[in-house]
C-alpha cells in the first residue's frame, strides 16, 4: 500500500500542531518536576479547569483573548493556592507523599468540575474563523494560530527564564536550593511562583485546546497522559527535551494513522515510552549524564 | 556579655559584638554534633575558628547562616535574635556565607552567579554596577571569565567566584569555610590578600581554616573548637604555629 506525498505532508502539519500543544501542556509539568521536584498529577485537572474558566469568561465577555488570559491568571493563582496549601508543608518528606497529594488533588478537583459544571461536553467556537487549501483537505487557520501561540508562550517562558532577575533566581533554585536561599533569594517564594507559572501554562493550553474537542471533566485525562510521556522521553526536567519529545511523539502518531485509526495510532507513544525507559531511560533528548 | 563559653585571661572581648553565637546546640538526625558553642564576632573583627576535622566547625558556620536550625541556644546580630529566620533573611541582613565546596552555581555564568545577590531593595542600578566593577577589580579573572558558565572555571576560580558573590550582598560579616583548601600556593596568598581587603572594608570575617599560618596572620582572635564545644580562646597575636596549645587541639 503506497503513501501519497500530500498525506504524508498533512499529517506532518498535524503532528507538528498537536505537538505544540502538548509541548505547553508538558512544559508546564516539566518545570514544576524539574524545579520543585513534584510529579504533579493534577495538571490534567488545572488544564481542564483552564478550559472552564475559558468557557465561562468567554460567555460573558464574547472575547477568546480575554478568556485565554484570565484563565492563565486565575488558574496560576489556584496553582499557588494549592502549593501553599498542600505541597509546602510536605517539603523533605518522602516524594511519595507529594504524589499522592497532587493525585488527591486531581480526584478533588475533577469531581468539583463534575459536580460545578456536569458531565455534558460544552463546545466553544474557534476565535480565528477561515480554512486554507492543504491539497484536498481545508485547513483550519486556527490550527495554525494555537501551534504558533503555544511556540509564543514557550518561547517567551525561555526568554523570561533566560534574562529576567527573577529567571535568574529560579535556575539558581533549580541548580543549588539551599545556597541560592544563602544568597538571599527568597526560595520558598519562588517555588510558589513557579508552581503558577506551570499551572497557567496548564490553563492557557487548555483554552486553546478547548474549540478542537470541547470542554468536560475528563478533557484532562487524555493528555496529562501524554504529558506524562513527553515528560520521561524528553529527560525528566529538561524543558527542551519535552519540547523536542512532544513535536516527535505527536509526528509518530501522525504518521501511524496513516495505516491504523488514531485510537490505536496512540499505542506507538505507550511504544516509544518503554523503548526509552528500557534504553535510555533518562531521555531520549537530554545530553548524556556523565 | 557572657556568651564565650571559654574566658581566656587577657583577651579582650569584641568591641560591640555584631555577632554573638550563644551555646547552640545542632542534631543532625540523631547525632549531636554542636554542644553548646559560644563566639562572638565584633564590627570589622577578623575571628579564626581552628580545630580537627569533623569537630562542628563548618556546622558552626551552617548555623549562623541559616541552613541549619539550632535546637537551643540563641545567634543575635546586630543585637537582634536571628536564630529562627530563614537564610534569605539573613543573607539580606548582611551575613555572607562561602561554603566549604564553594557551590557555585555551575550552569549561571559568572556575570549571573554574581547577579543572583544583587537583586535587593534599595540596589540601584549604578550601585549594582558598582558592586560588580569592584568584584571585577579584586578578581579581574572573573572579569575575563564573565560570560564562561560557573562549572567551567577551576577551583581557585570558584573560590575567588563564591568570595566574590558573598560580596554583592555587601554583607556586614563573611562566613569563610576552609577557602583555601586544595588551592595552589599562589591561590592562597590570593586568598590571604582577599581577606586583607575585607579586613579593611571594615567587613567581619569568622575564617574556619586548616592552614594554621594564614589563621594566625590573617585573624586578630582565634576560637579552638573540639567535639562540637569551644575549648579555648586567645589572641591570635600571641600564638604561634609550634605552641602546645594548637597541638593539643590540631595535632595528629
Amino acid at each position: 500500500m503506497g503513501i501519497a506525498v500530500d498525506q504524508l505532508l498533512i499529517q506532518t502539519v498535524n503532528g507538528i500542531v498537536t505537538g505544540m500543544i502538548l509541548a505547553l501542556v508538558s512544559s508546564g509539568l516539566t518545570l514544576i518536576f524539574g524545579i520543585i521536584d513534584v510529579v504533579n498529577f493534577a495538571h490534567g485537572e488545572l488544564f481542564m479547569l483552564g478550559a472552564y474558566v475559558g468557557v465561562l469568561t468567554l460567555a460573558v465577555t464574547g472575547n477568546f483573548w480575554l478568556a485565554l488570559i484570565s484563565a492563565s491568571v486565575l488558574i496560576g493563582l489556584l496553582g499557588a493556592a494549592i502549593y501553599l496549601a498542600t505541597l509546602r508543608p510536605l517539603i523533605g518528606r518522602d516524594p511519595l507523599t507529594t504524589i499522592l497529594a497532587t493525585f488527591g488533588i486531581s480526584l478533588v478537583l475533577q469531581n468539583y468540575a463534575l459536580w460545578q459544571f456536569g458531565p455534558v461536553s460544552r463546545k466553544i467556537a474557534e476565535p480565528i474563523g477561515g480554512q486554507f487549501t492543504l491539497f484536498y483537505l481545508e485547513y483550519p487557520w486556527y490550527r495554525v494560530a494555537v501551534a504558533l501561540l503555544s511556540a509564543a508562550i514557550i518561547g517567551g517562558f525561555w526568554l523570561f527564564l533566560k534574562f529576567g532577575t527573577w529567571g535568574i533566581w529560579i535556575r539558581a533554585t533549580t541548580q543549588d536550593r539551599v545556597m541560592a536561599q544563602a544568597m538571599g533569594i527568597p526560595v520558598p517564594w519562588v517555588l510558589t511562583g513557579v508552581f503558577a507559572i506551570g499551572s497557567g501554562m496548564a490553563a492557557a493550553s487548555g483554552v486553546l485546546f478547548a474549540p478542537f474537542g470541547g470542554v468536560d471533566p475528563t478533557m484532562g485525562l487524555n493528555w496529562i497522559l501524554r504529558a506524562f510521556i513527553v515528560v520521561v522521553v524528553g529527560g525528566m526536567g529538561s524543558l527542551g527535551g519535552s519540547i523536542a519529545a512532544a513535536i516527535f511523539i505527536s509526528l509518530l502518531e501522525a504518521y501511524a494513522s496513516l495505516w491504523v485509526s488514531p485510537s490505536q495510532a496512540v499505542i506507538v507513544s505507550f511504544v516509544v515510552l518503554i523503548v526509552t525507559l528500557l534504553i535510555r531511560p533518562t531521555g531520549l533528548f537530554v545530553a548524556t549524564p556523565k | 556579655m557572657t556568651g564565650v563559653g571559654v574566658p581566656a585571661r587577657g583577651v579582650p572581648e569584641a568591641a560591640a559584638a555584631l555577632l554573638a553565637v550563644d551555646r547552640i546546640h545542632t542534631y543532625y538526625g540523631k547525632s549531636h554534633i554542636l554542644h553548646g558553642v559560644s563566639l562572638e564576632v565584633g564590627r570589622g573583627e577578623v575571628v579564626g575558628l581552628l580545630g580537627r576535622n569533623g569537630v562542628g566547625k563548618s556546622t558552626t558556620l551552617k548555623a549562623i547562616a541559616g541552613i541549619v536550625h539550632p535546637s537551643e541556644g540563641d545567634i543575635r546580630f546586630e543585637g537582634r535574635s536571628i536564630t529562627r529566620l530563614p537564610s534569605h533573611r539573613l543573607a539580606r541582613l548582611g551575613i555572607g556565607y562561602v561554603p566549604e565546596d564553594r557551590r557555585i552555581f555551575p550552569l549561571l555564568t559568572v556575570l549571573e552567579n554574581l547577579r543572583v545577590g544583587l537583586n535587593r531593595h534599595g540596589v540601584d542600578k549604578a550601585r549594582k554596577a558598582r558592586l560588580i566593577d569592584k568584584a571585577y577589580t579584586y578578581f579581574p579573572v572573573l572579569a575575563e571569565r564573565r560570560n564562561q558558565s560557573g562549572g567551567t572555571l577551576s577551583g581557585g576560580e570558584q573560590q575567588m567566584l563564591a568570595i566574590a558573590r558573598a560580596m554583592m550582598l555587601e554583607p556586614k560579616i563573611i562566613l569563610l569555610d576552609e577557602p583555601t583548601e586544595g588551592l595552589m600556593p599562589r591561590m592562597v596568598s590570593q586568598i590571604r590578600e582577599i581577606i586583607h581587603v575585607l579586613h579593611r572594608e571594615e567587613v567581619a570575617v569568622l575564617l574556619v581554616e586548616q592552614n594554621v599560618p594564614l589563621t594566625l596572620e590573617a585573624s586578630r582572635r582565634v576560637y579552638f573548637i573540639e567535639k562540637g564545644e569551644v575549648r579555648h580562646h586567645a589572641m591570635a597575636s600571641e600564638l604561634h604555629v609550634n605552641d602546645a596549645v594548637i597541638h593539643q587541639y590540631l595535632g595528629v
